[in-house]
């Protein structure tokens, strides 16, 4: 039984010189399928909504909580169930090599280093780059850093992963392989995506445009409704 | 935008602890990069001291004086990212050490009148941290590199001063375009003043 | 820039290598202050000679030594010429051979002490500051992320300068270093979500 997501009548909008902009419109929605797919055109909202989900963003109104959760309140417990993946995996590598990264990640769990050194080392030889341990993360691939950025979210071993645009910056070869990873994980993966392939895959679709949510159900309807929105 | 926001306390949150470690990276860049010839006269000049006025006029006092200290760390450490491409503390045994020492007081005191500026007369931002940075160069940071230097070298602080007087007027003209970048960088992001 | 990590270091087996961070920093400190402070113009010498034996022993390349002290040059020869006019030739060679001889010996101690050892060092000296509110373990956080930023940096520094220069801009500071301050910042704050994200600062 995958956590339960609830967003209740969540708005969020930031002040500008001409009055607040509305970043998403009053929305309740709950979310308990195994895949959700996040669509809709550039702008839309659905970097704000999957932000909304781990606390990166907080609701102007109404509230997100994850099994009951509040991510105002409980927001470093809510981060421990939720794993989030960013587009630019440039930006979520924060350690100067490999193995240092993933160790950020079980530095709460393995209170051991050397244990620590050792987990991180095997979870670097599961996704194949065991022999870049020690190199500079500057020096990987795109493919290969968005691996190492959702092996160092995997490592907390979240319960839902939310995953922002994560093949966008990717070639087809490299789409496929983090798209296989995602697929075959057993958390709760809410995947914000350009990809209509990988939406298709999904449970379950909603589309955002205007910084509402337009459709709410099947991935196949949810991509046709899509496809018409971008030529209207 | 990401709105990170994080519990209300006086300590560094994680969005305080990423700019100090960024900017620390920043100045550091700038010290070993190649020298800019900007000047269009062909008189290089290295960007640390713009580095160093820029984090203290962006980050303001605690968070600017922070950066730069993290800068030394790590460039005391052994990491090359002293000017022309030296680390440890070779640096601090030459004959700038004082230098060194004037840096992190330098950033404290001009992002303290930055921060207050930006805060209530933004109009006058360049022209109030141009003043403020020229000011600290002379007063802290020529006093200080002076002082190490007379130490070091075994003349009066006099002599070492006329000896540092070239650089002062480069570094004001940094102070200069440190504070004209700065204003620039706080419009694009009016978070980094907000009051916490 | 993937020696940056390395820096000056030189790994060996010496007593010099051997010997931890934290007393080998106390040791060069005293080192330091005997330059400065032992006058006459033979301890001077003395103890660059003390230097030159350490640099010998510990295997100090040659090449990248008498880069690391080239930028003293300028220094060595006005300082020179001002001594030996004002106050004679001892006093010259006091204040020459003491320079060359602290920053030879901290030299040596860089090629012998691993940037690891000494973050080590550092994080442990900073313990009694806990008190003050200073954390250790945070401040070794923020050094990686600092080794982290600086080749991402660099990258922004040249995308800037070539972004200008297509633009004709190239002589002009503002093209130059605005977008570059600005990218810093957003860089910064990508990295302060990452860090929220993986809940690296809640602890």
């Amino acid at each position: 039984m995958p956590p339960a997501i609830r967003l209740d009548e969540v708005a969020v909008s930031v002040p500008t010189p001409s009055g607040d902009l509305a970043l998403l419109h009053p929305t309740s929605v709950h979310l308990t399928e195994h895949r959700i797919a996040l669509v809709g055109s550039n702008g839309s909202g659905k970097s704000t909504f999957a932000r909304l989900l781990n606390g990166l963003v907080e609701p102007t109104r109404g509230t997100v909580t994850v099994d009951g959760l509040d991510t105002v309140h409980d927001g470093p417990a809510v981060r421990r169930k939720v794993g989030f993946v960013f587009t630019n995996p440039d930006a979520q590598l924060v350690m100067p090599t490999c193995l240092e990264d993933v160790a950020l990640s079980l530095r709460r769990t393995v209170k051991d280093k050397r244990t620590r050194q050792a987990r991180a080392r095997a979870i670097l030889e599961e996704i194949g780059l065991g022999d870049k341990a020690d190199t500079t993360v500057h020096a990987l691939s795109g493919g290969q850093k968005q691996m190492l950025a959702l092996a160092g979210v995997l490592a907390t071993d979240p319960a839902v992963l939310v995953a922002d645009e994560p093949t966008t910056l990717l070639d087809l070869r490299n789409t496929q392989i983090v798209a296989d990873r995602l697929f075959a994980l057993p958390q709760q993966l809410v995947l914000v995506t350009h990809d209509l392939d990988l939406a298709v895959r999904c449970d379950r679709a909603l589309v955002i445009d205007d910084a509402r949510v337009v459709f709410d159900g099947d991935p196949q309807a949810a991509v046709s409704t899509y496809r018409t929105l971008a030529r209207a | 935008m990401t709105t990170t926001s994080a519990p209300r306390r006086s300590r560094l949150n994680t969005t305080d602890l990423a700019l100090v470690a960024t900017f620390a990276a920043f100045i550091a860049v700038c010290a070993i990069l190649p020298a800019f010839s900007v000047t269009g006269v062909g008189v290089p000049f290295t960007l640390q001291m713009f580095a160093i006025f820029l984090a203290a006029a962006v980050l303001g006092a605690r968070r600017g004086a922070l950066a730069v200290l993290l800068y030394l760390a790590v460039g005391t450490a052994g990491v090359p990212v002293f000017s022309g491409g030296h680390g440890g503390p070779a640096t601090w045994t030459g004959a700038t050490g004082g230098y060194l020492l004037a840096f992190p007081i330098a950033a404290f005191l001009v992002g303290l009148v930055a921060t207050r500026v930006a805060r209530t007369n933004p109009a006058a931002f360049t022209v109030v941290v141009s003043v403020a940075a020229a000011i600290v160069t002379v007063a802290v940071v020529g006093v200080l590199g002076a002082i190490g230097m007379s130490i070091k070298l075994d003349v009066s602080i006099g002599a070492a001063w006329g000896y540092a007087t070239p650089f002062f007027v480069a570094d004001i003209f940094k102070g200069v375009i440190a504070a004209i970048v700065a204003a620039a960088v706080h419009r694009a992001f009016p978070q980094l003043t907000a009051k916490r | 820039m993937s020696n940056l990590l390395v820096g000056a270091y030189r790994p060996g087996t010496t007593l010099l290598h051997r010997l931890p961070a934290g007393p080998k920093l106390g040791l060069l400190a005293v080192f330091g202050v005997a330059t400065v402070a032992v006058p006459g113009a033979w301890p001077a010498v003395g103890l660059l000679g003390v230097a030159i034996a350490l640099a010998l022993w510990v295997r100090m390349p040659l090449r990248s030594t008498v880069r690391a002290l080239r930028p003293l040059l300028l220094v060595v020869v006005v300082v020179t010429a001002f001594q030996v006019w004002q106050q004679g030739w001892p006093t010259a060679i006091h204040v020459v051979a003491g320079l060359l001889a602290s920053v030879l010996a901290a030299l040596v101690f860089t090629a012998t002490t691993a940037i690891d050892a000494m973050l080590d060092a550092i994080t442990t000296g900073l313990g009694p500051f806990r008190r003050f509110g200073v954390n250790p373990e945070r401040f070794a956080l923020a050094f990686s992320l600092v080794l982290r930023a600086i080749p991402g940096i660099l990258e922004i520094a040249q995308e800037t300068r070539a972004a200008a220069k297509a633009r004709g801009l190239e002589r002009s500071p503002r093209a130059l270093l605005v977008p570059m301050a600005i990218r810093t910042v957003a860089q910064a704050y990508e990295t302060g979500a990452a860090l929220h994200a993986r809940g690296i600062g809640d602890d």
